[in-house]
């Protein structure tokens, strides 16, 4: 269909005063901007242009992200309880001194802040645990609900649901069915067993803070396997069953190669997520029992925010360690994506 | 004639009008950050509404926050300059900086010296000796209350005058195993609570200096006891195991479902048991236990004090000149179940309106204990730094309770926590 049968066709449907109506304003706008912008472009040249175009991007996240990022940093190294930036004393790397004085870092108890080490070694478990099953529980429910099953959409939308729910939501459902005499423990019961106290225990209550964590986002996750699932050539599968290949061979030389951009985009997100973990496992476990489910970013609020002496340094400096190791990690993983694609061209 | 008419109305609607955004414009509006406990929120607005009538010049805005956020969210509001016109704070010395006096611009100051005198000490700073910053909405007591009918049924004797903490815990227990109750005792998962107990098993919690010391033999003869009670099920570790560093976690819940034997909170509960327990079973506030030094339990309660963020300073004190006066404090705490902090009214008594018995023997408990708090209490309460010596205690108590370090490490680890804090905060800036 040409350009002129498609402006007569829509004349056609619309009228041709209404498409005056609304092609003349917006002609005039275009003409009114043109001129400025030519203007500009002559000034900037057309290389300077997408720069002038990303002005307002970047203002906004140097606002909001970057300029806090430095005076974060600036926290970290002064000391006291003053709230502004001017009034606290300077005392260099103190901060970072103390949260690192350790004499033996696998024994929490020779560091000097211990606290701030047990929250390191709960986010690693935490996160090696939850981020594995995370991504192995939505590739599993991706590849089910890719396949022609009966009340696809209804399955599609079960498992998408949790993830329109608030994280507090979440927490204290699951925290109602927890409890001593919640849901979970009257069906023990009911089957004859004993109550299980599943918060003063370190290990269940690390246990319901990974699953629940993990049933919280898991649709997120399943969504964007289940997209790059669906834009995977069908003719490839055809002509691997044309070959007579192997199901289990198809997932591992087809359907997970094809996939890898989305599982890489899935483990950069969930790592990142879950080393943030907070809001949940706050309302859940409250970090507890002792400090099992303790968590960095806990810590973090605790030590600036829930204390009588407010230490934003010390919580500044914690979250300046946390930063630079998610920086880190993130580096290695975009390093390991493109070797792989390197390897691939 | 009809024009006329037309143009008479515009005038007088707009005259009206006019006069309604003069009024508007010039009313001040004064906001007062809340909390509640029961229903005190409600008296006090039902307070305001009368003044307001008598004073429609002014409007007060009642903010109701959690508990949390007072003591969290505020500190921060007002280091930044951006707090509200009064606020009802219980960390009475924690915010002494950030308190207004209102002493230029209240009519009758001796009038606040007399009744509010003793806890004005509690919220005045060194910078500010004789200010008078705010008066208190409530004396609160800690100490015990027992599910009285479970001790019936369970038909064991209620410890009398004088019993200790040993008693009390023994008999909780026996009550607990006879009923197959999931918990003995309970305590609220705070310092504060921990501390009247502690005092009366010789905890000093000064040195001969004056300055903080958290770790004597009378503490670690009641963190002790915590800790063996939790080994021998007398405590469920549910309160103090299952949640991490400061957080408070209160056990009244538990209380009020009957699943405690005996509970340690604090006089503020009454009007929240008398709302939520009703006459479901006898819950009967005892006297505090005894250790070998006292039988104390410790003194606190909230404040409603004026904030240096006012840019209102005379009509905060009008405002708050009204709700310390004798006759809405009388109504105040009447209708709250409080504990009253005005010795006037102390000494006069209050007409609590309640025909719940048991509201009213409980109020009578822990009225009749304030003379029996131990001084240490009295100055542990007026001590600014009081609540990093309450964190530091719950926090490493807690972690010995699961298991994560033992008694001696973590009173190692409460001094150091102490030390640091008081260092930071000293640093200044």
């Amino acid at each position: 269909m040409t350009a002129a049968t498609t402006e007569a066709t829509l004349r056609e449907r619309i009228g041709s005063s209404t498409l005056a109506l609304v092609a003349v304003p917006l002609r005039a706008l275009f003409s009114a901007i043109d001129y400025p912008m030519r203007l500009v472009q002559r000034v900037v040249g057309v290389v300077g242009m997408p720069y002038l175009f990303l002005i307002p991007n970047l203002a906004f996240f140097g606002t909001f992200v970057v300029i806090p990022l430095f005076i974060n940093f600036g926290f970290s190294v002064t000391g006291g309880t003053q709230l502004y930036l001017e009034d606290r004393p300077y005392v260099a790397g103190e901060q970072y001194g103390y949260l690192l004085d350790c004499d033996n870092v696998t024994d929490v108890s020779t560091c000097r802040e211990d606290r701030f080490w047990r929250s390191i070694y709960n986010t690693i478990t935490f996160v090696f645990f939850q981020v594995g099953f995370l991504v192995i529980f939505s590739l599993i429910t991706a590849l089910v609900l890719n396949r022609k099953i009966r009340a696809r959409g209804f399955f599609r939308s079960v498992f998408f649901f949790p993830v329109l729910l608030s994280p507090v939501v979440v927490a204290l459902i699951w925290k109602w069915i927890l409890l001593r005499d919640g849901l979970l423990n009257a069906f023990i019961t009911w089957l004859g067993g004993e109550k299980i106290l599943f918060f003063i225990s370190p290990t269940w209550a690390m246990f319901w803070a990974i699953f629940v964590s993990i049933w919280a986002h898991m649709g997120f996750y399943t969504l964007i396997l289940l997209a790059g699932l669906q834009a995977i050539p069908p003719d490839l599968y055809e002509a691997a069953e044309m070959d007579g290949t192997k199901p289990s061979r198809v997932f591992w030389r087809i359907t997970l190669p094809l996939l890898w951009p989305n599982m890489l985009v899935v483990i950069v997100l969930a790592l990142i997520k879950g080393v943030q973990i907070f809001d949940e496992v706050f309302v859940l476990t409250g970090g507890g029992p002792g400090t099992s489910t303790l968590f960095i970013v806990q810590y973090i609020y605790e030590t600036g925010f829930a204390s009588q002496v407010q230490n934003f340094g010390l919580a500044a400096a914690a979250s300046v360690l946390l930063g630079a190791v998610l920086l880190v990690l993130t580096l290695a993983q975009l390093y390991v994506a493109q070797r792989r694609e390197a390897k691939a061209a | 004639m009809l024009l006329h008419r037309a143009f008479r109305g515009a005038l007088v609607g707009s005259v009206a009008l006019g006069a309604m955004l003069s009024v508007a414009v010039a009313q001040t509006e004064l906001r007062i950050t809340w909390y509640n406990d029961g229903n005190e929120g409600e008296v006090l607005r039902d307070l305001l509404d009368r003044f307001e009538a008598d004073n429609p010049d002014i409007k007060v805005v009642i903010d109701t926050v959690a508990y949390k956020a007072i003591l969290e969210s505020l500190p921060v509001q007002l280091a930044a300059g951006e707090g509200p016109d009064m606020a009802r704070v219980t960390d009475l010395g924690g915010l002494q900086q950030h308190y207004l006096d209102l002493s230029p611009h209240l009519s009758d100051t001796a009038y606040w010296e007399t009744n509010f005198g003793p806890f004005l000490n509690w919220l005045r700073s060194n910078e500010m000796p004789s200010a008078i910053p705010g008066f208190m909405t409530q004396l609160t007591v800690t100490g015990p209350f027992i599910n009285k009918t479970l001790f019936e049924q369970a038909e064991v004797a209620i410890p009398g005058e004088g019993a200790t903490w040993d008693d009390w815990a023994a008999a909780a227990k026996e009550v607990a195993d006879k009923l197959d109750l999931a918990i003995p005792l309970a305590f609220d998962r705070s310092g504060h609570r921990v501390s009247g107990p502690a005092i009366s098993m010789g905890a000093g919690f000064f040195a001969a200096d004056g300055g903080p010391a958290l770790v004597d033999d009378g503490l670690k003869m009641m963190a002790q006891k915590i800790y063996d009670w939790h080994e021998a099920g007398v405590m469920a570790k549910e309160h103090w195991g299952s949640v991490s560093g400061t957080q408070y976690l209160g056990a009244n819940e538990d209380f009020a479902n009957a699943q405690v034997a005996m509970y340690m909170s604090g006089s503020w509960q009454i009007g929240q048991f008398e709302e939520q327990i009703g006459d479901a079973f006898d819950w009967w506030a005892v006297p505090a236990p005894c250790g070998p030094s006292a039988c104390t339990g410790m003194p606190g309660g909230a404040a409603l004090v004026a904030l240096k963020t006012s840019e209102h300073p005379e009509e905060t004190a009008k405002v708050m000149e009204y709700l310390s006066s004798e006759p809405v404090m009388a109504e105040f705490y009447g209708r709250t179940l409080f504990v009253p902090a005005h010795l006037g009214l102390a000494e006069k008594g209050v007409d609590f309106q309640t025909d719940n018995p048991l509201a009213k023997h409980a109020l009578e408990v822990f009225a009749g204990a304030v003379p029996s708090i131990s001084e240490t209490a009295f100055n542990l309460q007026g001590y600014p730094n009081n609540r990093v010596m309450f964190n530091a205690l719950i926090s490493r108590l807690g972690q010995a309770i699961v298991g994560e370090m033992t008694l001696d490490e973590a009173y190692e680890r409460m001094t150091d926590d102490v030390a640091k804090q008081i260092a930071e905060k000293e640093r200044g800036g």
